[in-house]
């Protein structure tokens, strides 16, 4: 998504990235960005949680507003609650090392079937 | 208790893909400069697009990976999410808002604080490929953008 946005104000479309994963937004470099410091899934603000998804667009909208150059980030004054979910994410230890070793050789069989189909794209490996 | 700090997410792929056998990382984008486009006009005359990397939940949306246009009236009540790494096992994506602002926009637009919600979103996938993305999709998702004069950009992904 940090391409897309990089492209579009290359090409005179101001653009703002709502989003949960701060390194790889920053590695790419974007024009600004507002990060929500949550688990990945609902940048925008909790599920249900109207105020909060409300206050999270008018930050963003008002970045709009007063960001002058790139590389613009804020973050939202939201937690997401309890802070396990960090250590959590995509997960590597000896509890899942077979299951994920498993899990790659079919992943790779399925991408040469596909491959061999003539379908030429593929997204990132999706497992929280 | 889980000390509070900011996941790396390119570590955490990295050492993922290694568990599956993946031999090369993969290498995230990474750039010098970066482009900046100044408002041209009030947000409150201003267009505001949506892009998200959440499919339509279609079949065809479900199937094909690609950019789609969809209405953005109705709000769509479901998007598809299931092949997006999304944090599964401590959250949910049925509450379409917590992804897709179209609601929080369309208060913004009635208050007066923005011009208006372009009557399409855009649906973009993650791509493994870079070179997709940057070859196909952005180019891709600019033509639409001019095509429903889009005067700015809010891009969500999940």
């Amino acid at each position: 998504m940090s391409l897309i946005a990089r492209h579009l104000e290359a090409n005179g479309i101001p653009t703002l990235i709502i989003g949960s994963a701060i390194d790889v937004v920053e590695h790419c470099g974007v024009p600004r960005y507002l990060h929500s410091d949550f688990p990945l899934g609902n940048p925008c603000g909790k599920p249900y949680d109207k105020d909060m998804q409300r206050s999270i667009i008018n930050q963003g909208v008002a970045m709009l507003h007063t960001v002058t150059k790139p590389n613009s980030s804020e973050r939202t004054p939201y937690e997401w609650g309890e802070n396990s979910w960090r250590d959590d994410y995509s997960k590597v230890d000896d509890s899942n090392r077979e299951e994920l070793s498993r899990r790659g050789e079919n992943r790779r069989k399925r991408q040469q079937a596909e491959k061999a189909a003539g379908l030429t794209r593929s997204s990132m490996i999706a497992d929280g | 208790m889980t000390e509070v700090y900011d996941v790396s997410y390119i570590e955490r792929t990295r050492d993922y893909y290694r568990a599956q056998g993946y031999e090369k990382d993969y290498v995230w984008a990474h750039n010098i400069n970066t482009p900046f486009t100044l408002l041209s006009k009030p947000l409150n005359k201003c267009n505001i697009g949506v892009i998200v990397t959440a499919m339509p939940d279609t079949e065809e949306g479900r199937t094909h990976r690609r950019v789609y246009s969809t209405l953005s009236t109705p709000i769509p009540k479901t998007m598809y999410t299931s092949e997006l790494s999304w944090h599964q096992s401590v959250t949910h994506t049925q509450d379409i808002c917590s992804f897709l602002p179209l609601e929080q926009l369309n208060s913004l637009a009635t208050e007066g604080e923005i011009g208006s919600v372009a009557h399409q979103f855009y649906s973009v996938p993650t791509e493994y490929s870079q070179r997709n993305t940057i070859e196909k999709d952005a180019p891709d998702v600019l033509n639409r953008c001019h095509t429903d004069e889009i005067d700015v950009a809010i891009l969500v992904p999940l």
